[in-house]
C-alpha cells in the first residue's frame, strides 16, 4: 500500500513533518544542553542534538556527512566529553550556580544575534526548490571536491589531526621532571 | 511540493537559531566543559548552513559537503586539545569552573 502524499489529518507533507521533527529535537536538545543543570544530562542531550542534526544532513542529501557525524561526533567527541565530565566532576562544585554573573547580558546578546540571523537569513535567497528530499548523489560531488580543488586543505586537516592527537596526549599526561607543574606533582605524591 | 523542507530559508533559520543558543551557552555557562559543548553546537549550526547551501545552490554541489567534512575534522581536533587543556587545568586547580581560573588577575 503506497503512503499518501501528505500526513493524514494534518495535511503537511512527509518531508516537512520530518524537518519540523528533527529541527524541533535539535533546538530543544540544544536548549537542554545550554540551560540544563545536570552536566551529565547536558552531555547526553548533546548526543540527541547531534543525532537530529545528522538526520537533517540526510534530508539535505548528504548521507556521507551524516555517517561522519555519527562516527566522529556521536561516537568519538561525545564519549570524550562524557569522560571529561566524569574526570572533572567534584562534589565541591556548586550545583545551583551554573551560570556566570554575565548571563543576562549574554542572553540579550544571543537574542539579538538570533534576531539578526532571522532577518538576514529568513528570505531573499533565489535558491532552487526541490520536492522533498534530494537524491543522495552528494557523496560523489563531495569526493570530487575534496580530492580535487581542496586536496591541500584535506592534507592540512590530516596533519592538524595528527598534531591534535600528539598535543592532547602531551597536555593531558602527568607532568614529568622539568615540565611546568612537575614540582607540585612531586609534592603531592 | 514541500512548503518548508523544499526551501533554503528554513535550514538557514534553524542554523542561526542553533548558533545563537550555542553562543549563549558559551558566554553564560560557568563549567568549562559546558562551554566546549556549546562550541560544538555552534560548529554544527555552521555545518547545517554550509550543507544547505551546497544542496540548494547548483554551483556549490559537493563543495558544501567537502567543507563540512573539513569543519568536522577541525572540530574533532579542537575538542581533543580543549578537553586535554581542561583536564590539565583541573589537575592543578581542582575545579572545572572557569570563573575560578583567576591566577593571572591582579
Amino acid at each position: 500500500m503506497p503512503l499518501p502524499d501528505t500526513l493524514p489529518l494534518i495535511g503537511i507533507t512527509w518531508a516537512d513533518a520530518l524537518f519540523m521533527l528533527l529541527g524541533g529535537v535539535a533546538v530543544a536538545g540544544a536548549l537542554g544542553v545550554v540551560l540544563g543543570r545536570d552536566i551529565i544530562r547536558n552531555g547526553l542531550l548533546l548526543i540527541l542534538t547531534l543525532g537530529a542534526i545528522a538526520g537533517i544532513y540526510v534530508m539535505l542529501g548528504a548521507a556521507i556527512l551524516a555517517g561522519a557525524q555519527v562516527l566522529v561526533y556521536i561516537g568519538a567527541i561525545s564519549v570524550l566529553i562524557l569522560f571529561a565530565i566524569m574526570l572533572t566532576q567534584s562534589k565541591a562544585a556548586p550545583a545551583k550556580l551554573n551560570f556566570q554573573t554575565q548571563a543576562v547580558p549574554a542572553a540579550l546578546i544571543s537574542a539579538l544575534l538570533a534576531l539578526i540571523f532571522a532577518v538576514t537569513l529568513g528570505g531573499g535567497w533565489n535558491a532552487t526548490v526541490f520536492d522533498g528530499t534530494p537524491p543522495p548523489e552528494g557523496t560523489r560531488g563531495a569526493a570530487d571536491a575534496l580530492f580535487g580543488p581542496y586536496l591541500l586543505a584535506f592534507e592540512v586537516a590530516s596533519v592538524l589531526l595528527l598534531a591534535a592527537v600528539i598535543g592532547g596526549i602531551y597536555l593531558a599526561s602527568l607532568p614529568r621532571a622539568g615540565q611546568i607543574g612537575a614540582e607540585e606533582e612531586e609534592e603531592r605524591r | 511540493m514541500s512548503a518548508i523542507a523544499g526551501h533554503l530559508e528554513p535550514y538557514l533559520v534553524l542554523s542561526g537559531l542553533l548558533f545563537s543558543i550555542g553562543s549563549f551557552g558559551f558566554l553564560a555557562r560557568r563549567n568549562a566543559i559546558s562551554m566546549l559543548m556549546s562550541v560544538e553546537i555552534m560548529l554544527n549550526a555552521v555545518n547545517i548552513a554550509v550543507v544547505a547551501f551546497g544542496a540548494f545552490v547548483p554551483a556549490l554541489a559537493g563543495q558544501g559537503i567537502a567543507f563540512a567534512m573539513l569543519i568536522i575534522a577541525v572540530a574533532a581536533a579542537e575538542a581533543t586539545v580543549g578537553l586535554a587543556i581542561i583536564i590539565a587545568i583541573y589537575r592543578n586547580r581542582k575545579t572545572p569552573l572557569v570563573d575560578e581560573y583567576d591566577t593571572m588577575r591582579q
